[in-house]
């Protein structure tokens, strides 16, 4: 029973750690233009195919998460510039739109890569097991722990600390009024989306090498990261780190316990934010 | 006055020839296209409902596709399972949806602005999840099969193309003239009030609340019948009946027609519906051409074909 319990609880929190950095790209680009982009999954999938691509032809796994991470910013920050400018305040445009961007990666990837499920090796010492007295731990699922935990960290410098940071808390509260400061709040939203990408490309990558990607794995996904900003608070990085751990674990638990209800167990945690406080547990008015 | 009777007069001449193609003229029709048409006329009582719900109240529900899979979960399980008659599995259909909207609507009413859009979604992908994963009930990832066409003792086979085409115009020429009564009823007039300014409504005393709330299960429960019907016609329902990308479909249905208009979405429904057949016959990348359907009228056809029609016609008269 307790090592079920451990191997559970670690195996949920590992797989938080890739939540979160699919929600927290997420809840940026929500909290900052109040777009739900559902080509955020994509940003995740194509990343890791990327990343894939890099690994195969040099071997380097750092290589593949920096390539994988700059070409993600640019498809999102492209996507914001050319395709979602002008549609602000539009949600059901914007959605529509974030909708056939997602139709659009997922055909390309169906026809460069077809319908298999590719892994990529990650580094070596990745694939090593730490033993901790009767317990084991893939080194890998502590390598996405650590990464997300250096991650959130870097963020929450960035946010707290920098000046720029405090340009994007300002273009969160209230776009006019940062505007009207002279901040350049369109040059902040296409910077947003970039990161948010870059967030979701890391994912990708890890999440490669973590389990198999195949095209429609993004839409699989997109619901869990929904969850986890639900349950945060939409713009909020700690509420997306709070809900990736609480979604990691239900699912886990879930699947582990009630295998076909394994989905709808996310019901729960959303049913109870909602009932309770329905602006998420770290959300603003 | 003169124009405007005129107008009228041409838009009337124009509803009046898609009656009587839908009316007259299956019976020379290609089975191809009939069958077709039978699945445009039942997706568009969905993407009618939907359009109480977006265009009429403002209520930018993203997850109607649930409710349109319950009904159809509901009629598949109720048939094959327990042999229950058309007019059972029709009741229950609606019911079940009707009441899994009023559960799930205490939920998504309590969230505003995009957060609806959100939740909506996220509840409607959990839907999803449960169906896809219930195997035992649902049959998972290969649905329920062979649902066999309801027998309604008048001697008539629905196994039979046309007839079945029939079947489904009867419901669908009902729901569309009690959806035509409703959003000009009293109860509609105040859900387009709500829609145009819910604080002005809040302050003229009427329950917001309670009217967007009944608006929700209608429309649930009309999606919940174009689910019975649609296990009836394609005699087989599967989890991607229900998944995002149909959901979103509806959605793209309301909007690419002209969402608040009714008859737009219908429009909508006929076109999404043709444009995947014919499609998916020539190539493989359908999905790439939905992609820009997509794209294309997010950004230059807010308003749809109807819109479109109305931007044409005033450019018209200016000239």
């Amino acid at each position: 029973m307790m090592e079920f319990l451990v191997a559970q609880t670690f195996n949920g929190i590992s797989y938080a750690a890739l939540l979160f950095l699919l929600g927290g790209g997420l809840t940026l680009i929500l909290g900052v233009m109040k777009v739900v982009n559902i080509a955020h999954g994509s940003f995740y999938l194509v990343g890791g195919y990327i990343g894939y691509v890099i690994v195969r032809y040099t071997g380097n796994f750092y290589l593949a998460l920096s390539g994988a991470c700059i070409g993600i910013a640019l498809i999102g920050m492209t996507m914001e510039r050319f395709f979602l400018r002008g549609l602000e305040g539009q949600n059901l445009r914007q959605m529509l739109m974030t909708m056939g961007i997602a139709l659009f990666f997922q055909d390309l990837l169906l026809l460069i890569f077809k319908g298999y499920p590719l892994n990529l090796n990650p580094p070596a010492f990745c694939m090593l097991e730490l033993q901790v007295g009767k317990y084991s731990f893939h080194v890998l699922r502590l390598f996405m722990i650590g990464a997300a935990a250096v991650i959130y960290v870097i963020l929450w410098w960035f946010q707290e600390k920098t000046r720029a940071g405090a340009i994007l808390r300002a273009a969160v509260d209230n776009k006019e009024i940062a505007q009207g400061l002279g901040i350049n709040v369109p040059f902040v939203t296409m910077g947003v989306f970039g990161l948010g990408g870059l967030l979701a490309a890391i994912g990708g990558v890890v999440g490669c090498a973590f389990t198999a990607i195949y095209p429609g794995l993004d839409f699989e996904l997109l619901p869990l990261a929904f969850v986890i900003v639900i349950v945060g608070g939409m713009g909020s990085l700690k509420g997306a780190l709070v809900g990736a751990i609480i979604v990691g674990l239900v699912d886990n638990f879930g699947r582990a316990i009630f295998p076909e209800l394994s989905y709808f167990t996310l019901f729960a945690p959303m049913v109870i934010i909602l009932a309770l406080r329905p602006i998420g547990l770290f959300g603003k008015e | 006055m003169l124009k405007r009777l005129e107008s009228r007069k041409r838009k009337l001449l124009a509803l009046g020839a898609i009656a009587l193609v839908l009316v007259l003229l299956p019976p020379v029709f290609p089975t191809y296209v009939v069958i077709l048409m039978t699945q445009s006329l039942v997706y568009a009582i969905v993407a009618m409902s939907l359009d109480v719900l977006i265009g009429y109240t403002n209520l930018k529900s993203l997850g109607h596709g649930a409710f349109f899979a319950i009904g159809a979960y509901t009629s598949a399980i109720l048939v094959t399972k327990l042999h229950v008659g058309f007019g059972v599995s029709l009741l229950s259909s609606m019911g079940m949806a009707a009441g899994a909207s009023a559960l799930v609507g205490l939920l998504t009413l309590r969230a505003a602005g995009i957060y609806f859009l959100l939740i909506t979604l996220a509840i409607a992908m959990c839907i999803w999840g449960l169906l896809y994963r219930w195997v035992s009930l649902t049959g998972g990832d290969n649905g329920i099969m062979d649902i066999p066409r309801p027998n309604l003792g008048l001697g008539l086979d629905l196994l039979d193309t046309v007839t079945f085409y029939y079947f489904i115009l009867f419901f669908f020429v009902a729901c569309l003239i009690l959806i035509f009564l409703l959003v000009r009823s009293p109860f509609g007039r105040t859900l387009v009030g709500i829609r145009d300014s819910e604080s002005r409504m809040k302050v003229l005393g009427f329950n917001v609340w309670l009217h967007k709330y009944l608006a929700l299960i209608i429309a649930g429960a009309f999606a919940g019948l174009a689910g019975n019907l649609y296990a009836y016609y394609n005699r087989f329902v599967g989890p991607n009946d229900s998944d995002l990308m149909q959901c979103m479909e509806f959605v793209l249905m309301v909007s690419i027609g002209g969402q608040g208009t009714l008859i737009g979405p219908n429009i909508g429904a006929f076109i999404i519906t043709f444009l995947k057949n014919m499609v998916s016959v020539y190539t493989k990348r359908y999905l790439m051409i939905l992609a820009f359907v997509y794209i294309l009228t997010a950004k230059y056809a807010p308003e749809g074909v109807i819109g479109l029609l109305k931007r044409f016609q005033t450019r018209g008269k200016l000239a």
